[in-house]
């Protein structure tokens, strides 16, 4: 294994043109594409990929929170579990929470804590699983972005949508939305989610060292590049169940194909009939 | 259900829904005199005041709700009932239709049995009463259960029965629809398993236009021209 933690930083991470490693400007932002309702057993669900990013977010409840000693006679708790595959990395993630990931759990509870009306549903839990199956730096935030419309589509009421990026330096340029190389080899990485509407900010970590006017600049910019990843949320939740009617009249007449085989009884049920009569 | 534009408004949680011209209803809140939804679902405004109807998430039970339970858990004096919702409701032996001695639940309703009962009261702090005070109320037996999200209940049931009764004619099944997503189906095992294609036809089409003919369009391929007389 390399001693990463040695390597010198030779690393060119933005070329002469001022474009970083893949072609991108310093303001700009890796793909995305998300899908709401992908799983059918969850109550919500949403899949996101953001770069080389993948990630799978599922909701459940509300339901009775368990153990119940944890349970809040005056409001739900937002408990959620955020989790690395362990192929989702190079080397193999050894499987099962460690530090890093308790602490992304913690503060995207938080985070969505605030933004959850809780108290709508008190003893209760709202469950929110967050799956990283591949990741490329910047997972904390696509985690977020899925989990956020996973909620809407679980009918969890709320008072906003929840997006979130991050934004960094490298070569001494404050850049957005870092990929992997950029995160391992650059001078700061600071992911931030807000509240769209109305500029709350709910999370913002900072790793490495940004003056205050770098701060300032990277700010504005994730401030916007969220703005755009909000409307990318409306929008797959409005394709989720907007479905006009031209789309409906080409849909075929037919029922959807039968999934299971049709109950079979051999023997008549041993079940009393309904009105007290014997059978004969 | 109704005959509206073929696009209905789609709204998502912190979504804008008027200033201070309306009040806000179900499913929005107030924030600075401007009413916000808090749900994704179908926007609907009444005598000034805007409310959401969800299209998706748990049942949340209401006094009066028509439900179909499964008894989970028996205590000396009462019952524990999965109704779907995010907590179990009880169900107390007054609010039965039999006398029943302390300790003696069990020859009633044990645990799996499937009930028709009505949701008596919901506290604030969500504890769920439910009553089989009521007619229809009883334990079923035979038949199968079917589920279906609660959001779309309305959908299977159809502007003023008509779903519900046109697949009742076309397969002549028996078939009871909970308010909490659960439907009981009783019939010949074929036309059950018809009913149970049907009921997720209308999961997967529920807030499409013309959902009825395209289900009564399948029925139609299943059984040709066939309505006849209801089993009662």
């Amino acid at each position: 294994m390399e001693d990463v933690e040695h390597i010198e930083k030779k690393m060119k991470l933005i070329d002469e043109n001022g474009l970083r490693l893949d072609g991108r400007k310093p303001e700009d932002m890796r793909p995305i594409r998300m899908e709401v309702g992908v799983l059918k057993r969850a109550d919500g669900s949403a899949y996101i990929e953001w770069g080389g990013n993948k990630v799978l977010a599922a909701v459940y409840g509300p339901r009775e929170a368990h153990p119940r000693h944890l349970q809040d006679p005056t409001k739900a708790l937002v408990q959620c579990r955020y989790n690395m595959a362990p192929f989702s990395v190079t080397e193999r993630k050894r499987p099962g929470p460690d530090r890093r990931s308790v602490e992304i759990s913690k503060v995207i509870s938080e985070a969505f804590d605030s933004v959850v009306f809780s108290e709508q549903f008190p003893r209760a839990s709202v469950d929110i699983f967050i799956e990283i199956l591949q990741a490329d730096a910047g997972t904390r935030c696509a985690g977020l972005t899925a989990a956020s419309i996973a909620l809407a589509d679980a009918g969890i009421p709320m008072r906003d949508l929840v997006a979130s990026c991050a934004v960094g330096k490298i070569d001494g340029v404050v850049c957005l939305d870092l990929r992997k190389e950029e995160d391992n080899y650059g001078d700061a990485d600071m992911p931030v989610a807000m509240i769209p509407r109305t500029g709350e900010v709910l999370l913002l970590q900072m790793d490495g060292h940004l003056t205050l006017d770098e701060f300032d600049k990277a700010f504005g910019m994730v401030k916007d590049a969220i703005g755009g990843i909000y409307e990318m949320q409306k929008d797959a939740l409005r394709k989720r169940y907007a479905v006009t009617a031209e789309e409906f009249s080409d849909l075929p007449e037919q029922a959807p194909p039968e999934r299971r085989a049709p109950p079979e009884r051999e023997a008549p049920p041993e079940m009393p009939p309904e009105d007290g009569e014997v059978p004969q | 259900m109704d005959s509206g534009p073929a696009r209905r408004e789609i709204v998502i949680p912190g979504e804008l829904l008027g200033g201070r011209n309306v009040k806000p209803g179900r499913g929005t809140f107030a924030e600075r005199e401007e009413v916000f939804s808090s749900l994704l679902g179908i926007r609907t405004e009444r005598y000034g005041r805007v409310g959401v109807i969800r299209l998706s998430g748990r049942y949340m039970p209401y006094p009066d709700d028509l439900v179909i339970g499964i008894i989970t858990d028996r205590g000396p004096s009462h019952w524990l009932v999965n109704i779907k919702a995010p907590y179990p409701a009880a169900l107390h032996p007054a609010e039965t239709p039999w006398r029943i001695d302390f300790g003696d639940t069990g020859r009633y309703l044990e645990i799996g049995d499937t009930i028709i009962a009505n949701v008596l009261t919901v506290d604030e702090i969500k504890h769920i009463e439910l009553t089989m005070q009521d007619m229809d109320s009883r334990r079923l037996t035979g038949g199968q259960l079917v589920d279906i999200s609660p959001s779309k209940v309305a959908r299977l049931i159809g502007a003023r029965g008509s779903m519900i009764a046109m697949l009742m004619d076309f397969t002549r099944c028996r078939l009871l629809v909970g308010q909490n997503g659960r439907a009981w189906i009783d019939g010949e095992p074929k036309d059950m398993a018809v009913v149970s294609r049907a009921v997720e036809m209308i999961e997967e089409r529920a807030h499409m236009m013309g959902l009825t003919e395209s289900v009564r369009a399948f029925l139609e391929t299943e059984y040709g021209m066939r309505a006849g007389p209801r089993p009662r």
